[in-house]
């Protein structure tokens, strides 16, 4: 299943066109008897604000957890910046911030404590993760709140621990799984803006999101993905083709029931 | 209604066996315990039926009080009742009231503990058999007194379910909770000496709590077999009016609860304390120590198991005191470090998809591993020291402190090594986080008991060294060997740690994934 690597002196374009900060090629895996993720190939280029959107269960999480070298894939590859997850783990993994959505916190931790332990962990100077923690909690809002228990935070500010977390070691691409589940619009604003500036500067954002309207405004590519295939994927504008990206998305996926039936729901 | 109540529950507990089947051979173990139980008290309640009406009496009242009492007080001290069928899960479907009451109550029968409960009221009956009307009133009396565990604690979890769901009552009970399980021992002991030394009053202490809701449902058979059929009416009486009374307290504590969810929030504090992260130095390693010693003091489940350690100690003098023989003192501390050592052998299991984190961070597998070793050898070197030598104060027998001290010493180091592998490589069930650490965990049962049972096998393999110089001292009374054990212990141990710590990083680096998607499963 997977999609023989180009042989770099042969290929003339791979030297012109610059290494892309994800690329995933023939991703598969499977649960048991049910296929989660069916052969995904993308190409994340680098600085640029991705966003990938699919329906419950279309296999997001599976994608982006054998992506950032949290589940082994069955088949395929992917290349953080030119680094093979799985050859080369712990390389990749300095260069990446993860976001995983649905598991646990060291949540008996402060929140302090638990972005300093995740820069810790990471080997990073004492100083510098001091000096960044302070920063980032206080762009995240979470300042009042820094010497709770995380156990005690609900589950917006849990959201907003965990993204500080990711950034503390400045990765240069940024894997986020559903980083606006539960999160208030004022944090939200906050956080995009603080992302916004993160691409600005260079760096690459990889989002997973139900919500169109959001990918629609935040980010410049995007790809469909749904039952474990790739849809369609490209600049946000060649995706949604003139028509907004929701319509879009129904009508990529399909399953849009119809309206008729439930005659006995309506009250007149 | 109350048929689609129970219906459901049955379906939950089916459902939650079919999700492995390991899952029912643990539910199998648990009811085979609780059958060994109820078999004794049901065999003894029928040979009861041979005996005078007072020893019978007596001591079916005095039961039953105890079971009524442990019913209210269990659910709350250990918050670890079975929320299945938790009545807040039911505010939004109109089940009328009385309905919603009854198929709680009666749900409240399925599983291990009711049955168990149910199996030995209905035992009472075969007391009583001694002709037909007694055997009557004791199958009303029975089925009033399981009733009136029930209800009795729902009432009790009900009201207290906002204090039970506050995150500090939970750690605080569930730790505290521990004492008296651990002190079982010595409690009895103390009991069953004040009762033989007391005998007499018994009879007494039942006649008069007979009268008082928690004896009076237990007495009926007992007082219709004596021949005292008004004062069985009068029981009657009181046993219903406290089952109505305690279903009243429940509907007006539902009502009220069910429009009312209990709050939970905490205030917020400001930052500024790293606690044990600014003193331990600023390392992977060091930042793995300082997060496993803040679980140690901060979560219950290790709280738990740190605190059994001094429990120990307690029931080991109490038991030398009892005997006079202190010989058995001077294995505290090897005991002590097998505890202390064994207890990170599931760590990673702790964790649960916490674990996510070190695998994101791209953490080396040695700091990981070196990490959690120390920070239980900092907590258990002066524990295990201290245990290994008070106990000589006692017997005198000095000769054999440099003995113990490098077994104590040997099976720590060699114990630490083995957990860091383990840990390493097997997922096992064990309470979630925030669970209370009696909590029966989800997962696999059978997994957890092979590896636990292995890993002390391999333990007691590699600390033969040690263990047989002890012997060796015992039998040739050379205090030589005493002091070759000295040597030996903290070499070899240290030896096999550093082994274990690399074994087990080595294995963490190269499957770390494959843990995290175990550690999915059992969230």
């Amino acid at each position: 299943m997977t999609a023989p690597h180009p042989d770099p002196h042969s290929d003339p374009v791979a030297h012109t066109r610059p290494v892309p900060a994800l690329s995933i090629r023939g991703l598969a895996k499977r649960f048991g008897g049910k296929i989660a993720v069916d052969g995904i190939s993308l190409d994340v280029p680098a600085g640029s604000f991705f966003g990938i959107v699919g329906p419950n269960g279309a296999g997001k999480t599976t994608t982006l957890s054998m992506a950032t070298g949290l589940l082994r894939p069955d088949f395929g590859t992917a290349v953080v910046h030119g680094v093979d997850v799985w050859a080369r783990p712990l390389e990749a993994k300095k260069l990446m911030g993860i976001l995983p959505d649905g598991v646990r916190l060291f949540d008996r931790l402060t929140g302090e404590q638990l972005v300093t332990y995740a820069g810790l962990l990471r080997g990073m100077d004492k100083d510098v993760v001091a000096s960044r923690v302070g920063e980032l909690l206080s762009a995240l809002d979470l300042n009042q709140d820094a010497g709770t228990l995380v156990v005690d935070y609900s589950a917006g500010m849990t959201k907003k621990i965990a993204l500080a977390s990711a950034l503390i070691h400045a990765p240069r691409l940024l894997v986020l799984d559903e980083p606006f589940e539960s999160v208030d619009p004022v944090s939200a604003a906050n956080i995009r803006s603080i992302l916004d500036s993160y691409v600005a500067s260079g760096g690459t954002v990889i989002v997973s999101s139900h919500v169109m309207d959001l990918v629609q405004r935040m980010c410049d590519h995007v790809a469909v993905v749904a039952a474990g295939r790739l849809l369609a994927a490209g600049t946000v504008d060649e995706v949604r083709a003139g028509a907004l990206l929701e319509e879009r998305f129904v009508q990529l996926v399909g399953g849009r029931s119809h309206t008729e039936g439930l005659e006995w729901l309506r009250t007149s | 209604m109350v048929a689609h109540l129970l219906r459901l529950k049955l379906t939950l507990l089916r459902n939650g066996l079919r999700r492995s089947p390991w899952q029912l051979v643990g539910l199998a173990f648990g009811g085979l315990y609780a059958l060994g139980i109820v078999g004794a008290l049901v065999v003894a309640l029928v040979m009861l039926r041979q005996e005078n009406n007072e020893l019978a009496y007596t001591a079916v009242v005095l039961g039953g009080s105890a079971a009524i009492l442990g019913w209210g007080i269990i659910p709350v001290a250990v918050s670890a009742t079975d929320m299945t069928l938790d009545p807040a899960r039911f505010t939004t479907f109109a089940v009328p009231m009385r309905q919603l009451l009854t198929g709680l109550a009666l749900g409240g029968l399925i599983g291990i503990p009711g049955v168990a409960t149910s199996l030995v009221a209905l035992a009472t009956v075969g007391t009583w058999a001694r002709s037909f009307v007694p055997a009557v009133a004791a199958l009303l009396g029975a089925s009033l007194g399981v009733l009136t565990c029930i209800v009795l604690s729902k009432v009790v979890t009900t009201a207290t379910a906002s204090l039970a769901a506050s995150r500090r009552f939970k750690d605080v009970s569930g730790v505290v909770f521990m004492i008296p399980l651990i002190l079982m021992g010595p409690i009895v002991a103390g009991v069953s000496q004040g009762i033989s030394a007391s005998a007499g009053f018994l009879p007494d202490f039942a006649r008069t709590l007979a009268w008082t809701p928690l004896g009076a449902a237990w007495s009926l058979g007992g007082a219709v077999d004596a021949g005292r059929p008004g004062e069985a009416a009068v029981k009657l009486l009181i046993s219903l009016l406290t089952l109505a009374g305690l279903a009243w307290c429940w509907k007006v504590l539902l009502e009220r609860a069910l429009v009312n969810p209990p709050y939970t929030g905490s205030g917020s504090r400001k930052g500024g304390k790293l606690g044990l992260f600014a003193l331990l130095p600023a390392t992977p390693t060091g930042a793995v120590t300082a997060r496993a010693l803040t679980y140690w003091l901060r979560d219950p489940r290790y709280a738990g198991s740190l605190i059994v350690i001094p429990l120990l100690a307690v029931v080991m003098f109490f038991q030398a005191s009892q005997g006079d023989s202190f010989g058995i003192l001077a294995m505290l501390g090897p005991l002590t470090a097998f505890l202390m050592a064994w207890s990170i052998s599931a760590d990673i299991s702790y964790d649960s998809t916490a674990f996510a984190l070190h695998l994101a961070t791209g953490v080396r597998g040695v700091p990981d591993r070196l990490g959690r070793a120390l920070a239980c050898l900092i907590l258990a070197v002066p524990v295990v020291m201290a245990f290994s030598v008070v106990p000589f104060m006692f017997t005198g027998s000095w000769e054999w402190l440099p003995g113990v001290l490098g077994l104590s010493v040997g099976i720590l180091l060699t114990g630490l090594g083995l957990s860091s592998v383990v840990s390493a490589r097997y997922n096992v069930a064990v309470p979630l986080p925030g669970d209370s650490p009696f909590k029966k965990p989800p997962g696999n049962v059978g997994q957890t008991m092979a590896v636990q049972f292995g890993g002390m096998g391999v333990l007691s393999i590699l600390v033969l060294p040690e263990a047989g110089l002890i012997i060796a001292q015992s039998l040739t009374g050379n205090p030589v060997f005493g002091w070759l054990n000295l040597a030996v212990g903290p070499i070899l141990g240290l030896v096999l740690f550093v082994l274990g710590i690399r074994i087990g990083g080595g294995w963490l680096e190269a499957r770390g994934p494959e843990m995290l998607a175990q550690l999915t499963v059992n969230r």
